[in-house]
């Protein structure tokens, strides 16, 4: 119990101090690989809750995808980051008062959170106390049964968000030359060669 | 002393208040505003995986899991959109961004 407890204080002392450094670092190179880094603790976080789907997931979509396509569209773009900054202290005694007093007031409300016993009467899916069964298979169970239409529509949310993504970005740029195949099968020797008499001795 | 969902629920408010934090912070780069949003949406993932856990109930990972992928979405428009946006104006700078009308 007593390594439980450490390694709690552990992975939420370093994702929150990495969470404070992806909005403090002045290069965002550094914010992204400061918010993978506040991912992979998180993930960390959920396999002590024993949310180990969770956590594997978080790490392949977030880590995986996300955090790359950051990492991607920040060095793509050449944007002078210095320029951006300008003007950084000028909200902070602002931002951190707001800051502070919401911090203060969300922990005061839930930090001494209890549950009533009423709450665990109204369970929806209750965690199978079957040894056989992980938590895997216990989500699957779930998913691909009781919530399969909303599953289907997070599908369609993330082929709604990459069809987007692509028409969004997609140009067509004039004065490029591309292959046209449908021309290349349609050319005929007619149109392309002139048979011609030489005669001997003599240019064309 | 034993973890309960209390400790849980303050790491996510913080994490919260960080993200809000970092938009007040970073309000010129909207890359960093972004990776705030990221944070804030990590906060509500732990919040939903924590009551999951000490309410012994399912569906918190499930709801999870829905949120994921919102935020994936979020990212790849929100990103795609700023790609656009550099494309046509050179910087991203969000001041400008009161250009865009219609």
């Amino acid at each position: 119990m007593i390594i439980a407890t450490l390694a709690f204080y552990l992975f939420a002392a370093l994702t929150v101090a990495s969470a404070f450094m992806v909005i403090a670092s002045k290069n965002p190179v550094h914010s992204v690989l400061f918010l993978i880094l506040a991912f992979f603790n998180s993930s960390a976080l959920f396999v002590l809750l024993g949310a180990e789907f969770i956590a594997m997931i978080l790490i392949v979509v977030y880590v995986g995808a996300v955090a790359v396509l950051f990492l991607f569209v920040v060095m793509m773009l050449d944007i002078n980051f210095a320029e951006l900054r300008q003007g950084f202290l000028q909200y902070l005694p602002i931002g951190a008062l707001i800051g502070i007093i919401l911090m203060i007031e969300l922990i005061l409300v839930v930090g001494g959170w209890h549950l009533s016993p009423d709450a665990l009467k109204v369970i929806a899916a209750p965690v199978s106390e079957a040894a056989h069964l992980t938590n895997t298979e216990q989500l699957g169970g779930l998913l691909y049964t009781k919530y399969v239409y909303l599953f289907q529509i997070a599908g369609m949310i993330l082929l709604v968000a990459m069809i987007g993504a692509i028409v969004l970005t997609h140009r067509q740029r004039p004065g490029v030359k591309k292959q046209v195949i449908a021309d290349q099968v349609y050319r005929r020797p007619e149109d392309s060669m002139v048979v011609r008499k030489v005669e001997p001795g003599q240019g064309v | 002393m034993d973890i309960g969902l209390g400790h849980y629920l303050t790491l996510s408010a913080i994490l919260l208040t960080l993200g809000i934090f970092g938009i007040f912070l970073n309000r010129k780069n909207v890359i960093v505003i972004l990776m705030s949003v990221e944070l804030m949406l990590l906060a509500v993932n732990i919040n939903l995986v924590a009551f999951s856990t000490y309410l012994n109930d399912l569906v918190g990972q499930v709801f999870a899991l829905f949120i994921l992928t919102v935020a994936a979405g979020e990212a790849a428009i929100g990103l795609a959109i700023l790609v656009v946006y550099f494309r046509n104006r050179g910087s991203i700078a969000v001041e400008d961004i009161h250009h865009m009308k219609g």
